[in-house]
């Protein structure tokens, strides 16, 4: 291989979702988050002797919903497997989790393929005691069973990602995704939610895959995109230099920016996959599935595409709605108001202004504000119709952020309202041009700039009142532009 | 009434006994512990004291069964009690909680004597795997009882047990009751859950009753099967068990599977197995001649699957949670000493065997292939039963052999199960019942043979009808000698 500037970055994600069931997979012990340790423990979840794996019908539908919701085709006969592994995290030795039939397979979010889905338990967290931090030369490690047995899906997409950018972009379109699903907290600093990485370089085109390493334990997406840039500009580098990159697990410290090999592929475990004979195979039938179709909420890509191609809404304003459902859901208030708001126009006071005057007044959230999404709509409405100016809205929207307050009582008690009486405007925009004559004996010579000297006068002479777009064009035409 | 009269009575009579009033549940329980007390057969591992047993006795159900005791295999978790499975590495060990199977014996007030010694994680056929010292043949004490539910057997031959839980995963109820004289009865797959016995191998495993008779077999089913929510691979009987009134064959015919038995098989029991296919015709069953084209490699599939299942099964203890701990130097250390100290020979062997067979690059040549044997004496069995109702072969190859006669040689040890395996690998039910006695292959007094039945699945209740019918006719009513029964 010659020059770095003629390879491409290919990269496929494992992501792990922790899901949000009361009981954990296969026992009933109770989920928890920061409980006293090995609270949430019984027999099964203990891996005490003679103990069997019930699974949990809603992990099960959970996960039938996150298939349906990656367009996925679901195994009509999906099975456990036992994945063998000594840890004390691991209480029986073995995780259970799928193997050669997942319950799910080729999806697609996006632009991006998805490989397979399926269903696991996660381990139990280890403490260890001492300066190492890890389990050589800690003083002592400690287990806390709380998490092991918690509900897991494992995503696997396809290689078809480019970049750390497009991980990010599309890492958070796939976290808004299973949040509005309902079935994961996606909190990724405590672990509901986990994603590696597996990044490899090749010639720009190849359809071949090149040596990979393994990204673990990034807990941003942020954090994920920076990684992976190192990693491709790392092997990158590797392979200008005449190197070969090697197969290997390497964690990125974002403090340092600093990437770390954890093992390599010498200590690979074999993990003696085996049919898991305690459990009988998941078959999902027809009602359940179509119970998963029809609880599918209205998806942030679905979402997203419809207020862009129906609604004119811009791409930004659109992606940034359908990621948070209540901000869609606001938007929505908004344009219900009446039909003569322009959506585009909603979109951007929503997600613009009005979010921009929540985070001044106090970091409100919309949880918090007294602003309701009618009262929202009936400002955009004035607007769009003329009726107050730009400059003016923002002065009520503050008001109403601040009070709760009725814009259209504020414009009245305020006079707010623009100056529609054209000749009343045209004495206006007169007189301006008469006590400004510098400005406007520039803008006569062609020197269009100095307009903006007058239009302040005029929206000083009206106290904002007057449409800015009027006014230009009335001072264009008395100075014979 | 006498202590003797009331040890000599099958669960049923003695049931019947405690319904008349003749005992109390209570008396019946302490004439019980007594005897339990005077185990010369290393039967027992634990022994119930009167007080905590007796609780069980006086909140009793109205069940007719209830105050007939039960002893149970050490594999069963019974919360509070210690539970070993016949390995040290599970020394001191007490469970938080109890298996179903024991849990629905005791509601139906049935008190538990004691946890009976068995092969190690029940990997054996003559209970000399225990880490607790060999169990000893009521018949003779220079002889092994069969295992894995060696103790279970032995205690209920020896009149030490009206009756007795065991389990059985390639032959383990049924080629110990044979050798002990005694019922033992493996149901189908999925009829009692399997929540709380401690798993040697998921997929085979099931328990069942050691009884003095086929009616006390069907008496302890009928109280063990059901679906458990605990256990997914549970489905119980549908309609359940009755006991069985059967007083002749007619119109039922019985397969010989010529292919698989004769190999290794003991004059002696030859001898009986032919008596007691003529009672069959006598009462007017057919003997017809079958093939299970497959059986033969039962043995060798069972000794990969088996292992291999056993191999993570055992990967539990590690050390960390429950059991002995050998060494705290590191997680290594802990590991390899636990595991090292704390299974014993036979069990090592079979995990070393299961790990390999599991794999990768291995996996297909032996696990892989082992289930496709398995897939086709399935169908071999289901051919079987298009042709007749029941597959008859002897229980064991062999009558009772002498204490460390096959310890040397693992294969022939194996071999034991040769007519056992097949039913365990196609997951049908199946029973050996006593038909008489022979002489051992080195003379001597004679020695119990058992006569094995097996059955499509779920059909327990023919089963035992035709068990029942025949038991009748062979009229076997020996006791060991000296036991006081
Ligand atoms: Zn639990």
């Amino acid at each position: 291989m010659t020059g770095t500037g003629e390879l491409e970055a290919v990269i496929g994600l494992e992501i792990h979702v922790q899901l949000s069931t009361r009981t954990k997979m296969f026992c009933g012990c109770e989920l928890s988050f920061g409980d006293q340790p090995n609270v949430h423990t019984c027999p099964v979840c203990l891996a005490h002797p003679g103990v069997l794996p019930v699974p949990n019908r809603k992990a099960i539908e959970y996960a039938l919903l996150i298939a349906a919701a990656l367009e996925c085709e679901v195994a009509p006969r999906s099975i456990f497997h036992r994945k063998n592994y000594f840890y004390p995290d691991s209480p029986k030795a073995y995780q259970i989790s799928q193997f050669d039939i997942p319950i799910a397979g080729a999806g697609r979010l996006g632009d991006v393929r998805i490989h397979r889905v399926h269903l696991e338990e996660d381990a139990a967290k280890m403490i260890h005691v001492g300066e190492s931090g890890r389990i050589q030369g800690s003083d002592a490690s400690l287990v806390d069973f709380n998490r092991g047995g918690t509900p897991l899906v494992e995503i696997v997409t396809e290689p078809d990602l480019r970049s750390g950018a497009q991980v990010r972009e599309w890492g958070q379109l796939l976290r808004a995704t299973i949040k509005q699903l309902g079935v994961s907290d996606v909190n990724m600093e405590e672990g509901s939610l986990r994603c590696d990485a597996n990044v490899s370089v090749r010639p720009s085109g190849s359809d071949r895959l090149g040596t990979k390493t393994e990204m673990k334990n990034m807990n941003s997406f942020r954090f994920i995109e920076r990684g992976i840039e190192a990693e491709i500009a790392r092997q990158k580098e590797v392979i200008a230099s005449g190197g070969k990159v090697v197969q290997e697990t390497l964690h990125f410290d974002p403090s340092t920016s600093e990437l770390h090999s954890l093992r390599s592929k010498e200590e690979a475990h074999d993990y003696r996959y085996m049919p898991e004979p305690d459990l009988v195979p998941i078959a999902p039938t027809r009602a359940m599935l179509d119970a998963a179709a029809g609880a599918l909420p209205e998806l942030p890509a679905g979402r997203s595409r419809r207020y862009r191609e129906d609604l004119a809404v811009s791409d930004s304003a659109a992606l940034q709605l359908s990621f948070e459902v209540e901000w869609a859901e606001f938007f929505e208030g908004v344009i219900a108001h009446d039909t003569e708001i322009e959506p585009r126009a909603a979109a951007n006071w929503v997600t613009g202004e009005f979010a921009a005057e929540l985070r001044k007044q106090g970091d409100q959230g919309l949880s918090e504000t007294r602003v309701t999404p009618d009262a929202l709509g009936a400002l955009v409405k004035l607007v769009g119709s003329k009726r107050i100016s730009h400059a003016s809205a923002k002065d009520v929207l503050a008001e109403m952020v601040a009070e709760g307050a009725d814009p259209l009582e504020v414009v009245e008690e305020r006079g707010l309202e623009q100056i529609s009486d054209s000749g009343e405007l045209e004495a206006i925009v007169a007189t301006a041009i008469d006590e400004n004559p510098k400005p406007a004996e520039q803008v006569r010579s062609g020197n269009e700039k100095a307009i903006g000297a007058l239009v302040g006068a005029v929206m000083k002479a009206t106290q904002g009142r007057a449409d800015g777009g009027e006014v230009t064009r009335l001072l264009r035409r008395d100075l014979g532009l | 009434m006498a202590d003797r009269d009331l040890l000599r009575a099958t669960a049923a009579e003695t049931a019947s006994l405690i319904a008349d009033g003749q005992v109390s549940a209570t008396e019946c329980l302490d004439a019980w512990l007594a005897r339990v007390g005077e185990d010369d057969l290393n039967g027992y591992l634990w022994k119930a004291d009167a007080a905590a047993a007796g609780q069980t006795v006086d909140r009793a159900a109205a069940d007719p069964v209830a105050g007939v005791p039960v002893a149970v295999k050490d594999i069963f978790c019974t919360a509070g009690v210690p539970t070993t499975a016949g390995s040290r590495i599970l020394d001191g060990y007490l469970p938080p909680y109890t298996a179903t199977a024991v849990s629905r014996l005791a509601a139906a007030g049935v008190p538990m004597l004691g946890k009976t010694n068995m092969d190690e994680f029940a990997m054996g056929s003559s209970n000399e795997n225990s880490a607790f010292g060999p169990v000893l043949n009521p018949w003779d004490h220079g002889r092994v009882p069969g295992g894995s539910s060696g103790g279970s057997a032995a205690v209920v031959a020896g009149g030490l047990a009206p009756w007795a839980l065991g389990t059985d995963t390639g032959g383990s109820i049924r080629q110990p009751a044979a050798l002990c004289g005694i019922v033992g009865l493996k149901p189908t797959y999925g009829a009692i859950s399997r929540y709380g016995m401690i798993a040697f191998a998921s997929s085979l495993d099931q328990c069942g009753p050691l009884t003095r008779d086929v009616t006390d077999a069907a008496l302890m089913l009928s109280r063990l099967e059901g679906r458990d929510e605990m256990d997914s691979t549970s489905v119980g009987i549908e309609g359940g068990v009755d006991p069985p009134s059967a007083t002749d064959l007619k119109g039922l015919r019985f397969g010989i599977p010529a292919d698989l038995i004769g190999e290794g098989m003991e004059e002696g029991v030859r001898e009986v197995f032919d008596q007691t296919a003529a009672t069959i015709e006598r009462l007017g069953g057919s003997i017809e001649s079958i093939k299970l084209p497959h059986s033969d490699h039962g043995i060798s599939a069972y000794y990969v699957l088996a292992p291999a299942e056993a191999s993570t099964n055992l990967s539990r203890y590690d050390g960390v949670r429950y059991g002995i701990r050998e060494s705290n130097a590191d997680l290594d250390s802990m590991y390899e000493e636990t595991r090292g100290e704390g299974f014993g020979p036979e069990v090592k062997r079979r995990i070393m065997l299961g790990t390999y067979a599991l794999s990768s690059g291995y996996y297909e040549a032996y696990y892989g292939r082992a289930q496709r044997v398995r897939t086709m004496i399935v169908r071999d069995f289901t051919a079987a039963f298009e042709q007749v109702d029941f597959v008859i072969t002897p229980t064991s190859p062999t009558v009772a052999f002498g204490l460390g006669e096959k310890t040397a040689d693992p294969w022939s040890m194996y071999l034991n199960d040769l007519y056992t395996v097949p039913m365990s690998l196609a997951g049908i039910p199946a029973i050996s019942i006593p038909a008489g006695t022979a002489e051992p292959a080195g003379g001597g007094p004679g020695l119990p043979v058992g006569f094995q039945i097996a059955a499509p699945a779920f059909s327990e209740q023919s089963l035992l009808e035709a068990a029942f019918a025949l038991e009748g006719a062979i009229g076997f009513n020996q006791a060991p000698p000296g036991a006081k029964r």
